[in-house]
């Protein structure tokens, strides 16, 4: 240990290249800030496509003639949108949010950022690895982003891939050349996503300071371990249907195609393979992947809530034992997503009760951020906002889970607006909340200067109310039976209604788009002319607020601080203050000491 | 020019907006205000969190009572439906009051404890009893939900006796059930009864062009009087079995109104029974609209025209679908130039008599056939 310090010491010394330093670099907080920006910029265009088809799906009848500098032939003469490039905006809209923001742009800002700083290492476990998870993900960024100008349209067949559309190029416009970048892109980004996780996994359990017990770990530490562990156990099996999805499409194998037809092609050759083993391998991934992207969320409200509330994170071990839980459970309930599949329906039932299982630690969660509020000091700082805005996100959209995780009551609501507006609130807006909330949280450490926090009150209460008008009333169309990916409803009788629904969400889809400009302004604007910040600007007990305000290339510039207690000694009876940092020794503060630590 | 004006008016605002922004925070930075924890800000963002919640519950509320015809759908118009549809209104009660009590809680707490720098935060780091409580009284609820769904769930996927033939193949049952295949392909649905035998004939794939669409078989015997009309009718309170394919890609049988939902998946087949317990005018009468009809969507993305997946379902009394399928030309008959050639030999000269002119001689024959079989079953279910 002492030796590696000496050694990060020479190389504080050792002037560094530009690109050293911002491009190729080691350093965790430089990679982090590219995988924010990058994440950033991906967010902006995952957003614009949403905006793109709720324009589609608000106004159908519009005339579009004005959209056609920005998308060429995709409005036809007529001024509609094509039907197949609206396929490609839902396709590369849930792609770009799922993969590239919320696994990339979130595990890899806060992973990166936190792990060292807050468990006091001077940097992860191995740099090179960790600049190349970056620019494995810039390349697969590249790609996929590529593949959005072909003029057969990027991937179209959904971000679930499923073959046979996804199989057969002669099926879908969007299956070719696009469908082969997105291939390639997610083999990319999943060996990035890999890179990075060995190096948390590796992180953490190694290079802890002195004194930083697993049962000392902040609740981002925990929930970042857990992700990674999550991720290294599913990614590699989206690789593998990865894989034979390539091998399907470019050598003729049969693993997931069979029996099939098509016009203008006659039969193909492909013969005994199951659509279905495609299913199974992807929601292997899949649904572990929604953790992967809700519990960095939670890692980071838990930190905000507890610390801007001015009170310990109530039951920190329930919190870590639920966060245990869901991990484990994550990987039990895939087949949910598949319960009109055509699968077995035993399987299903099987499935429906592991499914149900899962509210259990999530109900504990939410009703541990409730009772960390309860006789709490609260701050209302944007990132505080922004984690309540994820609790109450989170319950809004978690409880229809349980309507939808029943399979006897699935088989009407599945694939309809009802699981859109349950997966948007549950997992898509709570844990965009959490990165927004993380990202104002710990702007001051990562730049040494404040964003502002009226700015932020205006983005918080516009994007909260927003994301509400947008996804709450998807309930109501979605019991109305609203099938998902409908380029338009008016074919049918049953579904031509709520039109006046659909102009409302497509408002405050606008609305809340335009409001994340003002975060857009003020991220940037804060960067260069924000007030400079103070070292422990929110008054909070983490490692990291012990730095420097904005700390350098191996984060302390002298000893690594030793740890002495939780991170959440907020008011506690009898102190001077009403926060304790973990490196504050207990002998230093015995008018406050419980019991059990004279 | 227009667009002109408009972007450079759109830079001005945004200058403007700038501007403002930047002289507001210095007058913050002067007044010492931005450093202040329980500044007004503070107590208008708690404030902020009570109308949110409010404004938001009776918006909730209102609009859940008042417009409940128009996003409820009617009474389901399938047996397990009714099941499923109180399961799912049992559900929603239950989640409805869970969420709004703990959305609640959260945000009067947030607003309760909002910074007032007299008050000290409470050191409560844990609280075994009421994390004990809420692990416990939500699973008690789920396990009630989890066993009537598992009753409903199997109810649902049991395929009725009366389906099963000899040979673990699927069959009519006459007066008993009513068997049907659907083959989805892009962008439509077909649909195939079996016709007198009671027995779908064989199809392959590789049989699949311009005109055999279904790729039927005609060395099967089966295939002969298997009928393909354009809409899909089915008597009420008769158990239907869906034996669902598709030729092409993923596809979903969906018919809202009769709470049915099942991938149609190639190579693969898949099935849904369910009994339809109101038809077509009924629903007509109860809803007081004449134009009413059941139709089939396509809920599993499916390729650029995914949208655009319908076919009509007609419910109809017994007496009326007998009447309905007896009228049916079978597929044979209507193509019999094709099915003359690729079709074997034998079977061709049974079904398609060569001497013979067309269709008006053949279709006796099957009519004959139908009343036959009818006869048969008639006698069988008198005999029980």
């Amino acid at each position: 240990m002492a030796n590696s310090h000496d050694h990060d010491h020479e190389h504080e010394h050792h002037e560094q290249s530009f690109v050293e330093k911002y491009v190729f670099s080691f350093d965790h907080k430089t990679i982090a800030k590219q995988f924010l920006i990058t994440g950033l910029l991906w967010a902006f265009i995952g957003g614009l496509f949403s905006v793109l088809f709720r324009i589609q799906l608000g106004f159908p009848n519009a005339d579009l003639t004005w959209l056609k500098f920005l998308l060429g032939d995709w409005i036809n003469d007529a001024g509609k949108m094509d039907p197949g490039f609206y396929m490609a905006l839902v396709t590369m809209h849930g792609t770009i949010m799922v993969f590239f923001v919320l696994t990339a742009g979130l595990s890899g800002t806060f992973s990166n950022f936190l792990i060292p700083l807050q468990i006091g290492a001077r940097d992860m476990a191995s740099g090179f690895m960790n600049m190349l998870s970056y620019w494995f993900f810039f390349a697969a960024s590249v790609i996929m982003f590529s593949s959005i100008f072909l003029s057969t349209g990027p991937a179209s067949g959904g971000w679930v891939i499923y073959p046979p559309l996804s199989a057969i190029p002669e099926a879908m416009d969007g299956s070719g050349l696009g469908m082969t970048m997105w291939l390639s892109a997610m083999a990319l980004f999943i060996v990035s996503s890999l890179l990075g996780g060995v190096n948390y996994i590796a992180t953490i359990i190694n290079l802890r300071t002195e004194g930083m017990a697993f049962s000392r770990l902040p609740l981002t530490i925990w929930s970042f371990f857990l992700t990674a562990v999550i991720g290294l156990l599913s990614f590699p099996v989206l690789f593998g249907a990865v894989l034979l999805l390539i091998f399907d499409r470019s050598f003729g194998t049969s693993f997931y195609l069979s029996d099939i037809y098509i016009v203008g092609e006659g039969a193909l050759d492909h013969v005994g393979g199951s659509p279905i083993l495609f299913q199974h391998l992807f929601w292997f991934l899949g649904h572990p992947e929604v953790y992967i992207v809700i519990l960095p969320a939670f890692g980071i409200t838990s930190e905000i809530i507890s610390t801007n509330s001015r009170k310990p994170i109530f039951g920190y071990k329930a919190m870590i034992g639920s966060l245990i839980g869901i991990s484990v459970l994550s990987f039990l309930v895939w087949a949910h997503h598949m319960f009109v599949s055509g699968m077995n329906p035993f399987l299903g039932s099987i499935f429906m009760f592991l499914t149900l299982i899962i509210a259990i630690p999530s109900a504990v969660k939410s009703f541990n951020y409730i009772t960390t509020l309860w006789k709490g000091n609260i701050i209302f700082t944007p990132a505080m906002l922004f984690s309540i805005g994820l609790v109450s996100l989170f319950i809004s959209g978690g409880v229809t889970g349980i309507a939808l995780g029943n399979a006897a009551i699935d088989i009407q609501l599945h694939d309809t607006y009802f699981v859109v507006a349950h997966f948007h609130l549950v997992m898509g807006a709570a844990s965009f909340f959490g990165m927004i909330a993380g990202v104002y949280h710990w702007f001051p450490k990562m730049f040494g200067r404040m964003m502002d926090a009226r700015l932020g009150y205006v983005h918080f209460w516009l994007t909260f109310v927003g994301v509400y008008f947008v996804f709450f009333p998807m309930h109501y169309i979605g019991i109305a039976g609203f099938p998902r990916r409908y380029y338009s409803w008016a074919g049918f009788d049953v579904f031509n209604i709520m039109t006046d629904v659909n102009v409302l969400i497509s408002i405050a889809a606008f609305i809340t788009f335009s409001a994340q400009l003002i975060f857009a302004f003020n991220f940037f604007y804060s960067m260069f002319k924000g007030r400079k910040a103070s070292a422990n600007p929110w008054r909070a007990n983490t490692l990291e607020w012990t730095t420097p305000a904005l700390p350098g290339h191996g984060n302390w510039p002298g000893e690594i601080p030793t740890v002495h207690r939780w991170p959440y000694d907020f008011s506690k009876p009898g102190a001077k203050e009403d926060f304790i940092p973990q490196n504050v020794p207990l002998s230093e503060t015995p008018e406050s000491n419980l019991e059990h630590e004279h | 020019m227009l667009q002109v004006i408009l972007g450079l008016a759109a830079i001005l605002i945004l200058f403007v907006f700038i501007l403002l922004f930047r002289v507001q925070s210095l007058i913050a930075v002067l007044r010492g205000s931005d450093k202040q924890v329980g500044s007004i800000s503070n107590k208008f963002n708690a404030f902020l969190m009570l109308v949110f919640f409010f404004g938001m519950t009776i918006l909730f509320v209102w609009y859940t009572f008042a417009e409940k015809d128009t996003y409820i759908l009617p009474e389901s118009a399938s047996l397990h439906g009714l099941v499923t549809d109180q399961l799912f209104w049992l559900t929603m009660v239950i989640i409805t009051v869970t969420m709004l009590i703990t959305n609640g809680l959260l945000f009067i707490f947030a607003y309760k404890y909002q910074y007032d720098e007299k008050r000290v935060a409470a050191y409560v780091p844990e609280h075994n009893l009421l994390e004990m409580l809420w692990t416990v009284i939500p699973a008690i609820v789920l396990t009630v939900l989890v066993f009537k769904g598992y009753a409903a769930w199997t109810d649902v996927t049991t395929i009725p006796e009366q389906f099963k033939g000899k040979n673990q193949e699927y069959v009519d049952a006459g007066d008993k059930g009513v068997l049907i295949e659907v083959m989805a392909q892009q962008f439509a649905w077909n649909v195939r009864y079996p016709g007198v035998d009671g027995k779908l004939g064989e199809h392959n794939f590789r049989l699949i062009d311009d005109i055999n669409g279904y790729g039927l078989d005609f060395s099967d015997e089966n295939s002969f009087d298997d009928i393909t009309p354009t809409k899909i009718v089915i008597p009420v309170n008769v158990p239907v079995l869906f034996k669902i394919r598709s030729r092409d890609v993923l596809h979903s049988v969906y018919a809202p109104h009769f709470r049915v939902k099942m991938d149609a998946v190639p190579g693969q087949p898949t099935t849904f029974a369910f009994t339809p317990r109101t038809t077509t005018s009924e629903m007509r009468a109860k809803l007081g609209n004449d134009k009413f009809k059941y139709e089939l969507a396509c809920a599993e993305m499916c390729g650029r025209n995914h949208f655009s997946m319908s076919k009509l379902i007609e419910v109809v009394t017994m007496e009326e679908y007998k009447e309905w399928i007896a009228k049916q030309t079978t597929w044979v008959s209507n193509n019999s130039e094709y099915v003359k050639e690729k079709g074997s030999t034998d079977l061709v000269s049974k079904y398609l008599n060569e001497s013979s002119e067309e269709a008006e001689v053949v279709e006796p024959v099957i009519e004959e056939e139908i009343i036959d079989s009818n006869s048969v079953e008639i006698d069988s279910t008198v005999s029980h």
